[in-house]
């Protein structure tokens, strides 16, 4: 800002500078060959994302269509998939009720332990343990799902049962954590191991946007005699939500499509079980992976209904997610 | 809470470190370094836990000594193919062994029944295979590929399907279909239930949960296990059968080596698959069939029954239908089979001469008796003559 003054007393006046709108006027009629390429670069760009996803749309659609037009049961709420009968019997209750189930799990405990380790490494923790910190965070994000499957499988469900039992014998009444004591290859087991899964891609974001709080605010903060606590509950937290929940959506957009891990982990079946605990229930990308090896014609068009279904559910979200961003900015602070 | 002194100190030294964003590139570009290195690692692993489902495929490389009467007959270039994963490891022994002495290239995709019969009627590859004879509206479809002729299903590997269980301290477990039927349909929970203590007496049955596993994904090995149930005990099976699991209760797992491996670690537990996954604390069920003795599922028992079976397709389709329900002494039921599918007449000139000779390979005497060694069931005598008289004429 006192450049600016500066530039008043002692040189001449640069020329103006043009305004937004002289830009624009100048970038139609731009005869340089690199703003022609350029513009027709990145507007061909963004006109290819939306035929893209139009054609998506429509091939999704189309074929959903087909199948929706054979289903002999109720595509909404019959709880079977079986496009072998003739005609075929599918629905997809189980498979919205399991998706949205083990993402709740999963977000419920992954953004908590994200938004702690976040602050820790950006608040809290010497500068060489939050580096290693996040080194090994940056690391569970390079993992494969499949690889997080089968340790999910082979390592995790057996180890579950202490926890298991546990949970049956003090929370079993509320029918929530009633458990029958089979293979712990349920919901909860799944929610868990998504939780694992998208708990780098939250910690990464909302450490990037808690390092990015104005410096002022925490000053102002601590001059008013705030504790470390108070500093991050009323300058950071605030600060950074608009970006926690960015990131939560990052995660849960992950854990709403991830198939392989809960594929290889969970067991799935076409019930809807009051138990988180007791083995059933499917999501959409997990019924997708597992029928499409055997699936015939209808089967596949079954699927793609079940897929286009999902396309709907992340959009949905998605919308949510950035609603309450854009009523958040205001007083976030993130336009300081 | 008042802050202590060496609480601002190190809030200062944070303070003072906080435009220092720079060193985090390094840190990141060592992250994905470490990040690839764990990755390949668990490729690796990936890799090795796959060898499990293939166990009989060392037997292949056994057998590939012997390959020298193999005929060529004018075989030559590529071969493509796709269909049934249930006798991948068999095609794919022949595969080694027939390129290995005919120098002709064949590449047998397994990406299921369903796609390799809907790749075949489409015309995209001149042989399929599949887990299940042609229906009627596909032979009508092929009608389209093979000018002339149709499509029909030559039976060319068979393979019993043993019901494994888990159960510490029982070594030699008897169950009969309806029982079977019934602990699969959550009927029985509990493995001292009176039903099975009757046809184990000596056995010292504990009062312990019975986990039954099925196949989560739609698979020919489902097909045939409940169409045995269906066939003997049809009161204590209520379903219409096919490759959907249909029973109410239970777990389920992704493939045969999903559902063996989640037998393998449940003490308690029972489920299906092919036999190459018997073993390595899975021991196979003995099924009480009605004839003297209880079978046991083994190649040899499988191909028994098959020998029952009676062909039922018309003229050279040789499609069979297998007597789930039989007594013949040492015949295991619960067995299934796999068939080549093939144009009779009207299969396209380039590829016939290679598929012919690469089914005589499949059909004769070595190929059949390689079976065994990679846990399948070889054809019966008197079906394989048939095949091999068909594949002959085959134009």
């Amino acid at each position: 800002m006192d450049i600016t003054t500066k530039n008043t007393e002692d040189a001449p006046l640069p020329p103006p500078r043009p305004t937004v709108a002289e830009q624009k006027r100048n970038a139609r009629g731009a005869t340089r060959p690199g703003d022609r390429v350029f513009l027709g670069l990145s507007r061909g760009s963004g006109i290819l994302l939306l035929v893209i996803m139009a054609a998506i749309a429509v091939f999704l659609a189309y074929r959903a269509s087909l199948a929706i037009s054979k289903d002999h049961g109720n595509f909404f709420t019959t709880f079977e998939w079986n496009t072998n009968l003739v005609p075929p019997v599918f629905g997809i209750a189980v498979l919205v009720y399991g998706t949205i189930v083990s993402s709740v799990i999963a977000m419920g405990l992954a953004v908590p332990v994200a938004v702690a380790i976040a602050l820790f490494i950006t608040h809290y923790a010497p500068r060489r343990l939050g580096g290693a910190i996040s080194y090994v965070i940056d690391l569970l994000a390079a993992v494969p799902s499949i690889v997080y499957g089968l340790w999910g499988a082979l390592i995790l469900v057996p180890h579950m049962n202490g926890l298991f039992g546990w949970l049956n014998d003090y929370l079993g009444w509320t029918g929530l954590f009633s458990w029958d004591e089979g293979a712990p290859r349920s919901m909860l087991t799944v929610g868990i191991l998504l939780a694992i899964m998208i708990l780098p891609i939250i910690t990464n974001v909302s450490r990037e946007v808690f390092r990015q709080v104005p410096q002022m605010h925490e000053e102002a903060a601590l001059a008013l005699g705030a504790t470390r606590w108070e500093v991050v509950r009323m300058a950071v937290l605030p600060f950074g939500r608009s970006g926690v929940i960015s990131a939560s959506m990052l995660g849960l957009g992950r854990a709403l499509g991830e198939t392989m891990a809960v594929a290889t982990v969970l067991s799935p079946d076409f019930d809807i079980h009051l138990s988180l605990l007791n083995p059933g229930g499917g999501t959409f990308a997990q019924n997708i992976a597992s029928k499409f090896g055997e699936a015939t014609q209808d089967g596949r068009d079954a699927l793609i209904a079940s897929g286009l279904v999902l396309f709907v559910i992340t959009l949905l979200v998605n919308g949510a997610a950035r609603m309450i961003i854009a009523r958040r900015k205001e007083y976030s602070g993130a336009n300081a | 809470m008042p802050t202590t002194y060496f609480a601002r100190r190190r809030r200062w030294r944070l303070w003072k470190e906080l435009p220092k964003v720079k060193l985090q590139r390094k840190n990141r570009l060592r992250a994905l370094s470490l990040g690839a290195v764990a990755v390949s690692g668990a490729l690796a692993l990936t890799a090795c836990g796959s060898d499990d489902t293939s166990s009989g495929s060392g037997g292949a490389s056994a057998s590939a000594s012997s390959s020298s009467s193999i005929k060529c007959d004018g075989a030559k270039g590529q071969l493509l193919s796709d269909g049934s994963s249930a006798q991948k490891n068999a095609v794919d022994a022949w595969v080694k062994n027939f390129s290995q002495a005919c120098g002709v290239q064949i590449n047998y995709k397994a990406g299921g029944s369903g796609a390799g019969v809907t790749a075949f009627t489409q015309g995209q590859i001149p042989w399929a295979g599949s887990d299940s004879a042609l229906k009627p509206e596909e032979v009508t479809a092929s009608k389209k590929v093979c000018s002339g002729g149709q499509g029909i299903d030559l039976p060319m590997v068979g393979g019993p399907i043993a019901v494994g269980y888990n159960l510490s301290g029982v070594d030699n477990l008897v169950l009969n279909a309806s029982t079977l039927a019934k602990i699969f349909n959550s009927k029985i929970a509990y493995w001292d239930d009176a039903a099975i203590k009757k046809l184990n007496p000596s056995a010292k049955l504990p009062h312990l949960k019975i986990q039954a596993f099925h196949r989560s994904d739609d698979s020919g090995t489902t097909d045939n296990l409940t169409k045995y149930l269906i066939a003997a005990a049809k009161s204590d099976w209520p379903y219409s059968g096919g490759k959907t699991w249909q029973a109410k209760g239970g777990q389920s797992a992704a493939q045969s080596s999903g559902v063996a491996q989640q037998v393998k670690q449940t003490n308690g537990s029972i489920g299906y698959f092919e036999l190459s996954y018997v073993g390595d604390g899975v021991t196979p069920v003995s099924i009480d069939t009605g004839a003297s003795a209880p079978v046991a599922p083994s190649t040899d028992s499988a191909t028994k029954a098959i020998a029952a079976a009676k062909v039922v397709g018309t003229g050279s389709d040789l499609s069979l239908s297998l007597d789930y329900a039989t007594k013949a002494e040492g015949a295991y039921p619960i067995t299934l089979v796999t068939y080549e599918i093939v144009c009779d007449k009207g299969n396209k000139a380039d590829t016939l001469p290679t598929v012919k000779a690469f089914l005589n390979y499949m059909a004769s005497e070595d190929g059949q008796g390689m079976l065994a060694d990679l846990k399948y069931a070889p054809m019966p005598d008197e079906i394989i003559a048939k095949v091999r008289t068909t594949i002959n004429g085959l134009s």
